[in-house]
């Protein structure tokens, strides 16, 4: 069984003054592929490698299938790991380089050449099995390290950014094949990208970290309809949600530069009781539609991406008759494109609406889960 | 010129040729004095004729020379070969430990080790006699072995922990996860990269012993069992011998490091490790 569990699990690097990973309680399930995504520096390697028994844990424990592993060395925990830098045996060839665990595992030589084949067709690599590190592109170093793991039955693959020097046409096949592949051998994986489009796309569950905490854990799904906090809010999703902070609450509503949004009695309830007047209203992209002349909130259109069926327009916020300085992003179908330097008013769709406390940054609009 | 890298200056590169070609000359006028010399018959190797190249070749003093130091210069062989490579794989050991499984008090350790280089032979030599004697090891070549171990040690861990220092510990990472003892490690990866290590330390150890004069003659009183250092000397305090045989010898002595830097040379392999991490 490979169900891993973190139970207060920290880390803080000896002469730094901050926790890299502070008191993170994350079950993974058997067979799970759980993403760990956050921006960089928020501790997604360091949570990795207490995992693996590489950094380690100042307090609070790590279990692999049920045994408290934090005092168990990598080699004891059964484990397979790809690097984010590769970390490949320079001095060995691909093949033997994805042959090392497994001639310290004794694993006779038959099977070893069988399984080394087998790994070496699925990531394309068979025209270089012969090669040194040295003489491959960097894509195909992570192709190899990527092999090194992938030939091995671990109990928990660990995958640190594995396909972020990949061209992006590798990467979206590569990242399938990987998900294909988890789901056959259905050997609990935890991944770790920076790349919210891959965690979205490959994960069971995400989790996201920022500095050193975990924000929320749940299927892409959840993390996108209901999101927990702010930074998750704007983390998730491309473009990410448009956030107007401190938008001042009056009688029922709250005011978005001007446009009235009606906030429902519960979410009113909970302004009222931690004594706030503002929060921090969250639109995403596609909930918002071009409205008439002064109708929505009014923003000034910078920019258009355009994506053939549908468009992004980036706008700026008009506040108080000044520009601010966040970017909104609409999403227009159809041949609703507009102007640079125009002004167009959006109108969120009712019922769409994510609405934040401002001294806390936690979802309203639900009661919380925890 | 027409593949001049950019920023290179002619002028300065002249200059700097010149100048490494003089010190060149005169570094080697010594050893020109010394080939010559020993090449000349008897009456021709004096310090009138001393800058002559020789009218003939005359092979007597090498010849001489060979015959008296022979049985030496094995010794020196028994002695520089073993020295050598035990020393250098303890330093290995060591290196591999200090530069990347480091302990707790593994700084302290390491700056103490050091110390060991900078104690003067001079001060160790009685305690070493003493010592040999106690474990019934003075006089023998295998005694002098383990002088020249136990001396080189400091200088051996240095040069393999700096040289471990630079090897990514990503690797070792990398080992640990896929199932390796730190022992497997050292044997399967630090070794096989080590061999830039192996020629740095080896030709500092093999030039250092070989060299070596004052622990030859304390450690070992009996003449036949002497390094050639030793021998040579002695070859030079004979009334009967001749300048040609003298030099001659000084040349057989010096030949073998000379060897050690050419053949070994080669090796100063850069980028062992490149490919390995980003
Ligand atoms: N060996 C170390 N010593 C001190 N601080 C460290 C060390 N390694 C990482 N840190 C710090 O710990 C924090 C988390 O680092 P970590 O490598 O886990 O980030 P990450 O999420 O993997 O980022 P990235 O996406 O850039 O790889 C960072 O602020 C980093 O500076
Ligand atoms: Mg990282």
């Amino acid at each position: 069984m490979g169900d891993v569990a973190f139970r207060g699990a920290t880390r803080q690097y000896p002469g730094s003054d901050f926790r890299a990973v502070d008191e993170l309680d994350l079950d993974i399930e058997d067979g799970e592929f759980l993403v760990l995504v956050g921006p960089s520096g928020c501790g997604k390697s360091t949570s990795l490698r207490m995992l693996a028994g590489l950094e380690p844990v100042n307090s609070g424990t790590v279990s692999i299938g049920g045994r408290d592993v934090t005092d168990f060395a990598p080699r004891d925990r059964d484990i397979a790991m790809v690097f984010q830098n590769y970390a490949l045996y320079p001095h060995m060839s691909v093949a033997d380089n994805m042959a090392f665990a497994l001639k310290i595992g004794k694993v006779p030589k038959d099977e070893r050449t069988e399984r080394v084949g087998r790994a070496a067709k699925l990531l394309d690599l068979v025209d270089y099995v012969g090669r040194t590190p040295k003489a491959l592109s960097g894509g195909q170093r992570q192709r190899v390290a990527m092999g090194r793991a992938l030939v091995r039955k671990p109990e928990v693959f660990l995958m640190d950014e594995p396909l972020s020097n990949l061209d992006a046409k590798l990467r979206v096949q590569t990242r399938t094949e990987i998900s294909a592949l988890q789901r056959r051998l259905e050997t609990t994986t935890v991944y770790v990208t920076h790349d919210q489009v891959e965690a979205m796309t490959m994960g069971d569950r995400v989790a996201v970290l920022d500095r050193g905490t975990l924000q929320q854990v749940g299927s892409p799904q959840e993390l996108y309809k209901t999101p927990d906090n702010v930074f998750v809010a704007g983390f998730i999703g491309s473009p990410g949600m448009n956030l107007i902070h401190d938008a001042p609450v009056s009688g029922t509503t709250a005011n978005c530069a001007g446009f009235e949004i009606a906030l429902e009695r519960d979410i009113l309830g909970r302004i009222a009781s931690e004594n706030s007047e503002t929060v921090t209203i969250g639109l995403r992209p596609e909930h918002l539609t071009l409205g008439s002349e002064g109708v929505g909130i009014p923003l000034i259109v910078v920019g258009i991406e355009e994506l053939g069926a549908d468009a992004y327009i980036y706008g700026e916020l008009m506040e108080r008759g000044e520009r601010s300085s966040s970017l909104f992003a609409i999403r227009v179908q159809g041949e609703a494109r507009r102007r640079v330097g125009s002004t167009v008013w959006a109108s969120p769709i009712p019922g769409e609406t994510h609405v934040f406390s401002t001294k806390t940054g936690r979802r309203l609009n639900d009661s919380p889960r925890r | 010129m027409t593949d001049r890298k950019p920023g290179s200056n002619r002028k300065a590169r002249v200059v700097g040729l010149v100048a490494l070609s003089i010190l060149a000359v005169v570094f080697l006028t010594p050893v020109y004095v010394m080939v010559v010399a020993s090449v000349k018959p008897p009456n021709q190797a004096d310090a009138i004729y001393m800058w002559q190249l020789p009218e003939s070749l005359e092979t007597s003093g090498i010849e001489q020379a060979w015959a008296k130091l022979k049985p030496n210069f094995v010794n020196s062989l028994l002695l520089v070969l073993p020295a050598t490579i035990i020393s250098s794989t303890i330093g290995a050991l060591n290196g591999f430990i200090f530069a990347k499984m480091p302990f707790r008090g593994s700084n302290v350790l390491f700056a103490s080790l050091l110390l060991g280089m900078f104690i003067p032979y001079q001060v160790v030599l009685i305690p070493i006699v003493r010592f040999l004697q106690y474990v019934n090891l003075y006089g023998s070549i295998s005694g002098l072995i383990l002088v020249h171990v136990v001396y080189g040690i400091p200088i051996t861990t240095l040069i393999f922990r700096n040289y471990y220092e630079q090897i990514p510990s990503e690797i070792l990472e990398a080992s640990q996860v896929d199932g390796a003892t730190p022992f497997q490690a050292f044997t399967r990866l630090m070794l096989p990269l080590s061999l830039p290590g192996f020629v740095v330390a080896g030709i500092f150890q093999f030039t250092n012993i070989w060299n070596d004069f004052i622990f030859g003659i304390t450690v070992i009183p009996d003449p036949a069992k002497q390094p050639i250092t030793v021998a040579l000397n002695n070859l030079s305090g004979t009334l009967s011998i001749e300048w040609n045989a003298v030099m001659a010898g000084a040349l057989i002595a010096a030949i073998p490091t000379a060897l050690v830097y050419v053949v070994l040379g080669k090796y100063f392999v850069q980028g062992l490790t490149s490919g390995s991490v980003k």
